[in-house]
């Protein structure tokens, strides 16, 4: 959300602002970057050997991480884990009748009177892999991944409207201002990626997500954080293509004349920020050169296609897994994707069968693929919403839950996560968490470790206090690390 | 465990050692010398300002007298066996046992301890802590300090500069020369209009001779109503405004008054005490003027959630701590959001304290009232007295009027029906969402989330006997668009339908009315446009009929001409037969009469209703207006001449001689215009009770507090009451330490970059220290003394030598002093994001510079706007041509949705108050200056312009382009590298097959008229030339 001037949060400033690199440097990393572009395939090197100073630049976390980049399946309007993950059969036994009176003390539901009827789980559930990952039967491509996965049953949150929660899964305060998950991961690691942004967002379903652009917002963390959205079809990036009439000669013309007219000032009036500005330059005109064929899914051989269910050209999740696939082979930091199309206060059988029809396939092959790319080992894949859904009943068609935040469940896979693992129970009726409770905050710390960094410790100064991702809280989920 | 046994052994040896002293020769101890760094050393790690466990502080004298939460004083003057201190060193029970960590006091610190309390802990008051932060700068009023001497005056030109040179004296730098006369007016227009001077206004000055013709400049610029779309701007950010509601639904909302107002406001350079007081309180002024009321709205610029399933209140308190916030920050430039859940770490600002503050704010309607432009005020007055004129003329033709209508009052006084109210529980899964919140007098506000379609239940059982009517009634309320009674956009409501299922006995039967009747009964009316629900069918309003018609299509509704529209409405329904005792009674009411969207304004429901019963046969609607109603019962030698006229306002519609008079009045209030709306607070008749709210929880209230303003800064006038008024005039008081300061110093951020402290939102005990404190009271002083006078102040910055140096610095400088916080030059950076495009706009002539009004859209792409990117559709209705072109300060800003260019180039979204915006520099930047069609727009536009007026030759023209992006002449070395460019692209769109008009016309089948001589490939060489300029580096800066 851009407040605040990037400097002063405790830090000397050469180490911060990109105009030292360039003053040390001169103006030599536009062309330098150019030429290698093809050799390079928009990797950068190695931490090592990158620049200080570039807020961009691939940084070094606090202890030798297990994973090196998240890629981060929001599912957006939050889905039952009633129907998916968290077979209850006592909750099919108690069908239709009222839940326990102290279940309900001090509850708060967002629609239904909480003194709704039970309604059982509408799917059936079997165990899969070798570790006997309990999956309903909508979830035939998880399935096929149970053994490389880890479900975690007992996920709490805090607030149980669609804008705050998920404002708080993703920026670690149910208050808008925060920086988002992903903005802070390449905010402490930088990006892989000289000619991509760091952060890159993806979008499907049947909306946005509630809380809009905050939810992958930089919020205090200066703006290059910002995660930026990428579609699949049309022009990838906002005003990417060179308007009408401008063709590649025009646009390099422009581009080299622009370059040698800063360069000139710079000379006379020597602001180093004029050099921050050429390399900006440099760096759009190779976004323009390598995003396109980045987004060109046609370039995928068909069984690959198949194994998403992706379709060059039409828009869907699938294709977004696949997109997300090629950022993180391209180096960009964190991917996130949002697919809005789980909040059923109804029509819950048939709106699952859509969303998993929709869904099950490309989330599972995303993590088979980056399996077989050898990629999965230092990749986070997260999937999961922003809260669960009630075992009380909404509506008179006996068809739908509503929002629940006591008790839900995520998976994820790959970046130092236990595979096979299943962590945590809810009770019995799927209502509240009763074993190894993991609060957003201890996800968040727990995926931080993995990347990392101690959560305590990945702080920026803001109003003159040290604001970190898991706020004053977050405790890293031990039994989750591989 | 062993340490402890130690201790404790080591407590005997110290007992006997002590009691060989004298008795009466207590051991004296060194505070400063012996205690402090054993108290730093082995207690502060948790026992200071940042962290205190249990709320125990050892860094401040009063806390460690007083104790912690447990109420236990950790210190008891020679009395070590009650010091809570000692027994916690010592105790033998680990859960108690201190320090918690680390290795145990030893004997020898113990003893120290011990002997500094039985000497009578002493404790100076130098160090006693700054518990109420006195010794902090910026919580002492600002007094005048002394001008600084310097050591070279030649450089001098105002107060100002003193305070900066000598600073530089003591660093061993000198200021830089003044810069030229072309740099400092382009200098000047972007500070203080935000646009860039056109090269016949740098010629007219650089050629005035006079001496004071950089001071006309000022005063030209800050004479111009652009100056306050460029300040206001600033303050914009401070308010959080933006367009819409933010949260998902996000839907618009109308609050451009406001930010008009504001604009206004600087522009009439309004003082900034009186500023702040007609934001915090304008309703509460005597006499407020609309003006004033609309100036309210800067508390109301919060978020609203009103997804489904939101609890109102909750969000209304979300609000609340906005509120607190932007106050904390854009007012007071202190952090005081950090107290909603604890006690401030650093400052001396406790949780109780902020609810105090909190207690001031709390009292209001979240009121949405009409508003008038000027031309509008003015043809509502003439209505209105057009009106009176009318009824004068009836009264004049008619002496014994007065006798007639008291006849009528005494008679409509009389056989009214007698209602019972009703007091129905809500099915809530019946509202779609919707919250039915129920109020005192037995009416329900509808709140949260507002679906365009839904059917209400509401059940009751009646114990009254042999019901023949039920009555709903539709109220006002402050918290309804335009006080309601409708939750329409515009306070208008539908009813689709109104049924009632009576069971009794088990048996549920739908009632059969013989009629329904209103006090107002629209014609049948084709439903409006914002009301299409897509679904094709002829959908109308109008009469009471229409609500129990059975069709889906017709509704009563209570939308009148918009002089009349926002009054009490109700309708009454008889039943065919009276009501059987006993019954339950389930009622439908169903508001089908909305739009599509429910994700925008376009709900059609009741905003406020109640519902009653009658036993009374035959009972129909009241159709004297409930305003004339509540006169009747006062005695007739009581009226007012208020009162006389709203009855007579009524009573001449029943008088059948007056057919003619009545229609004529009739189509007067047609010509009422339509008003628009603004978020405003209005205060409650009776002030909420409010609490501390444990860990900032509003679900935790804790003790009830009164409102109060923290000890730490300067107290509230005596004797006032305690509303918002005087909240507001005790933060605008001379004695308000942080007020003028925190205004003084974001302006110099503005004009520098970095303020005079960093840290513009926090003036507290973690602020930056200042780099020129001397010069920061100096300016808040000068600022008040000036009569609080904005443009005073600008006068004062911008015509200060240090402001008018030459920004050119040395790679030494930079590297000693990379922020310029020493000022040894002018300031170059990067403008802001509205300029970005303002600066384009101008450059190319395009801009269109029409002040004030509605939000406008420019073309953006139709996605962004659309699911699966936003949230839901949302209307951008695309302002095309001229209107396009007017300033970035005017483009509609959605919250979740923000415009891509001002994000991008780190314009805060208003999701809460800023008073510092980041200031980035991005690849995103450049595909946007390069690639957003608005600047090839402005490169089209300032290539035409070029051939046209940019002189003859290519030189003249180049040079002509080149003055209207950076105002100066471009050096030889520049102009040849322009020509080259401009030659190769002739070259390029001369060749066979070239398409020139593609890159050089908005629309390439409609080329533009070119100026004789001119060919489509200079139109399009020239269109190059012109992108290459707006996309200098230079030409975004402020150099």
């Amino acid at each position: 959300m851009n407040c605040q001037a990037p400097f002063l949060r405790g830090q000397d400033p050469t180490q911060i602002t990109r105009r030292w690199f360039f003053r040390d440097c001169a103006v030599g990393l536009g062309g330098i970057a150019l030429a290698s572009l093809l050799q390079q395939e928009g990797r950068a090197e190695d931490a090592s050997g990158a620049p200080d100073g570039d807020p961009l630049a691939p940084k070094k976390p606090h202890f030798p991480a297990k994973a090196k980049r998240v890629v981060y399946l929001f599912m957006a309007g939050a889905p039952s884990h009633l129907e998916l993950f968290d077979y209850k059969p006592q909750l099919a036994k108690f069908d239709g009748t009222l839940p326990p009176p102290e279940l309900l003390q001090g509850y708060r539901a967002a629609f239904i009177n909480p003194n709704s009827k039970l309604l059982g789980p509408k799917f059936k559930f079997a165990k899969y892999g070798k570790c006997g990952a309990e999956l309903s039967e909508l979830l035939p491509g998880l399935a096929g991944v149970a053994d490389d996965i880890a479900i975690v049953k007992s996920m709490v949150t805090d607030a149980f409207n669609h804008a705050p929660a998920q404002i708080l899964m993703n920026t670690g305060s149910t208050q808008f201002g925060r920086p988002s998950f992903g903005s802070w991961t390449t905010y402490g690691l930088g990006s892989e990626s000289r000619d991509l942004p760091g952060f890159v967002v993806l979008n499907s379903g049947k909306k946005g997500p509630s809380g809009g652009n905050s939810n992958f917002g930089s919020g205090f963390l200066p703006t290059v954080y910002n995660g930026v959205p990428f579609r699949g079809s049309g022009e990838p990036v906002l005003y990417l293509s060179n308007p009408r009439g401008v063709d590649d000669g025009v646009q390099r013309d422009t581009l080299d004349a622009v370059k040698a007219l800063n360069q000139k000032r710079l000379d006379v009036v020597g602001d180093p920020e004029i050099a921050t500005r050429i390399n900006s330059f440099e760096m759009a005109y190779r976004m323009q050169a390598s995003a396109p064929d980045l987004v060109d899914l046609a370039k995928e051989p068909q069984s690959v296609l198949d194994m998403y269910g992706a379709e060059p050209g039409k828009p869907s999740f699938a294709n977004n897994c696949l997109l997300a696939r090629r950022l993180l082979e391209r180096g960009v930091r964190f991917v996130q994707l949002f697919h809005e199309a789980w909040d059923q206060h109804g029509n819950l059988t048939n709106d699952l069968k859509k969303n998993c029809h929709d869904t099950d396939r490309a989330s599972s092959a995303l993590v088979k693929d980056l399996k077989q790319r050898g990629l999965l080992e230092d990749t986070i894949v997260l999937w999961g919403g922003e809260f669960g859904r009630t075992p009380m009943v909404q509506g008179g068609g006996n068809d739908g839950r509503d929002h629940h935040p006591n008790a839900f469940t995520y998976w994820m896979a790959g970046g130092g996560i236990k595979p096979g693992l299943t962590l945590g129970q809810s009770d019995e009726f799927g209502f509240n968490t009763v074993e190894d409770r993991v609060h957003v905050h201890d996800l968040h710390a727990t995926l931080l470790h993995l990347l990392g960094f101690d959560h305590t410790r990945l702080t920026f100064r803001f109003q003159g206090r040290d604001f970190r991702l898991t706020d004053v809280h977050g405790k890293v989920v031990e039994k989750l690390l591989a | 465990m062993p340490p402890r046994y130690n201790l404790c052994a080591g407590v005997v040896l110290v007992l006997t050692c002590a009691s060989l002293a004298s008795a009466n020769d207590k051991p004296r101890v060194d505070f400063e010398r012996e205690i402090l760094p054993l108290l730093k050393d082995r207690c502060y790690q948790c026992h200071d300002g940042r962290k205190h466990p249990s709320g125990l502080r050892l860094d401040l004298k009063a806390s460690a007298l007083r104790g912690g939460d447990s109420g236990k004083p950790a210190v008891v003057p020679n009395d070590s066996g009650k010091s809570e201190l000692i027994r916690r060193v010592t105790s033998t029970d680990k859960a108690d046992f201190m320090p918690p960590t680390g290795e145990h006091l030893s004997v020898a610190q113990f003893k120290l301890l011990r002997d500094w309390i039985d000497g009578g802990a002493e404790w100076p008051d130098a160090l006693a802590g700054d518990e109420l932060g006195r010794r902090h700068w910026a919580f002492r009023p600002p007094v005048l300090p002394p001008i600084p001497p310097v050591k070279d005056a030649k450089w001098l030109r105002t107060d100002l500069d003193r305070f900066v040179l000598s600073r530089l004296d003591k660093e061993g730098l000198a200021p830089s020369p003044e810069a030229d006369r072309t740099t400092l007016i382009r200098r000047l227009g972007l500070d203080l209009i935000g646009l860039p001077p056109t090269p016949e206004e740098v010629d007219a000055y650089v050629n005035d001779k006079s001496p004071d013709a950089y001071e006309k400049v000022v005063d030209r610029l800050l004479a111009s109503p652009h100056y306050g779309e460029r300040w206001g701007r600033q303050w914009l950010d401070a308010a959080r405004y933006a367009d819409s509601d933010g949260y998902e639904k996000d839907k618009p909302r109308f609050v451009w008054s406001y930010r008009d107002w504001v604009v206004n406001a600087l522009n009439r350079d309004l003082p900034y005490d009186r500023f702040l007081v007609e934001q915090l309180a304008g309703d509460l002024l005597l006499n407020a003027t609309q003006d004033q009321i609309v100036a309210t709205g800067y508390l109301r610029n919060s978020m609203i959630n009103e997804e489904g399933g939101v609890d109102p209140e909750q969000f209304r308190m979300d609000a609340m701590f906005d509120r607190m916030d932007a106050v904390g920050k854009g007012v007071l430039g202190l952090t005081i959001q950090c107290a909603q859940c604890h006690d401030h770490k650093f400052d001396p600002l406790t949780q109780k304290e902020y609810y105090q503050i909190f207690a001031f704010l709390n009292n209001d309607f979240e009121a949405n009232v009409t508003v008038y432009t000027a031309d509008e005020q003015k043809r509502r007055a003439d209505v209105l007295r057009q009106v009176h004129e009318v009824e004068d003329g009836l009264r004049q033709h008619t002496p014994d009027w007065r006798q007639r209508m008291d006849a009528w009052a005494d008679k409509a006084k009389a056989g009214q029906p007698e209602w019972v109210v009703l007091r129905p529980l809500v099915d809530e899964e019946s509202t779609g969402g919707q919250k039915y919140l129920p109020l005192a007098d037995g009416s329900f506000l509808a709140q949260g989330y507002a679906p365009t379609k839904h059917t209400a239940k509401m059940k009751v059982k009646t114990d009254v006997k042999g019901a023949t009517a039920f009555r709903l009634e539709l109220l006002n309320d402050a918290n309804l668009p335009r006080g309601g009674p409708g939750r329409s956009i515009q306070g208008t409501a539908a009813l689709t339908e109104f049924a009632v299922d009576a069971e009794v006995g088990g048996k549920v039967q739908r009632l059969k009315f013989a009629k329904a009747t209103a006090d107002y009964n629209p014609p049948e009316t084709p439903l409006d446009a914002i009301y299409d629900d897509k679904s094709g069918k002829k959908r109308v309003i109008g009469p009471a009929s229409f609500a129990i018609d059975g069709k889906d299509e017709t509704a009563w509704a209570t939308d009148g001409d918009p002089g009349r529209r926002n009054q009490p409405r109700q309708i009454v329904f008889t039943l065919d037969k009276p009501l059987a005792d006993g019954a339950v009674l389930t009622f439908h009411i169903t508001q089908n009469h909305g739009g599509w969207n429910s994700d925008d304004n376009q709900n059609h429901n009741l905003g406020r209703m109640r519902l009653a019963l009658t036993t009374t046969p035959g009972a129909e609607a009241d159709l004297v207006p409930t305003n004339v109603r509540r006169i009747l019962p006062t005695p007739r030698d009581k009226w007012t001449p208020e009162h006389e006229a709203l009855v007579f306002s009524y009573w001449r519609t029943t008088v059948g001689d007056w057919a003619d008079a009545n229609k004529h009045i009739e189509e007067l209030w047609k010509a009422h215009p339509e008003g628009a709306t603004q978020l405003v607070l209005a205060q409650q008749d009776q002030p909420r009770d409010t609490h501390l709210l444990k860990r900032g929880d509003f679900l935790k209230p804790g003790k009830h507090v009164e409102p109060g303003v923290p000890a730490f800064l300067n107290p509230l006038p005596a004797g006032a009451p305690l509303n918002r008024l005087t909240f507001a005039k005790w933060a605008t008081d001379r004695q308000a330490p942080t007020t003028a300061r925190a205004a003084v110093n974001r302006v110099w951020q503005a004009y520098f970059g970095v303020g005079l402290v960093a840290t513009s939102e926090d003036l507290g005990m973690q602020s930056e220290e200042p780099s020129h404190p001397e010069l920061l009271d100096w300016l808040a002083v000068e600022f008040m003394d000036r009569g609080w006078s904005m443009k005073n102040l600008h006068r004062l910055i911008v015509t200060s030598a240090t402001y008018r140096q030459a920004s050119k610095a040395s790679p030494e400088l930079i590297a000693r002093d990379p922020y310029n916080r020493l000022l040894a030059h002018g300031p170059r950076f990067r403008v802001e994001a509205e300029e970005v495009r303002d600066v384009a706009l101008s450059a190319s002539g395009l801009l269109n510079p029409k002040l004030g009004g509605p939000s406008i859209h420019p073309p953006l792409p139709e996605f962004l706007f659309q699911p699966p990117v936003s949230y839901g559709p949302k209307a951008w209705p695309v302002d095309k041509g001229p209107e396009g072109y007017r300033r970035s300060l005017y483009i509609f800003r959605y919250r979740s949705v923000p415009h891509p260019l001002l994000q991008t180039f780190d314009a805060p979204n208003g999701d809460f108050a800023c008073v510092r915006r980041g200031r980035s520099d991005t690849p995103l930047q450049a595909l946007m200056t390069l690639n957003d069609p608005i600047f090839l727009d402005c490169a089209r536009a300032l290539a035409l312009r070029t051939l046209t007026a940019g002189g003859k030759t290519d030189d003249d023209r180049l040079v002509y382009a080149f003055r209207r992006c950076e105002a100066r002449k471009p050096a030889a070395d520049e102009l040849a590298m322009l020509r080259t460019v401009l030659a190769k692209e002739v070259r390029r769109f001369t060749e066979p097959g070239a398409k020139p008009w593609e890159l050089a016309a908005d629309d390439p089948s409609k080329p533009p008229k070119l100026p004789e001589g001119a060919t489509p490939a200079q139109a399009a060489a020239w269109t190059v030339v012109s992108r290459v300029l707006l996309n200098l580096d230079e030409t975004i800066t402020k150099e």
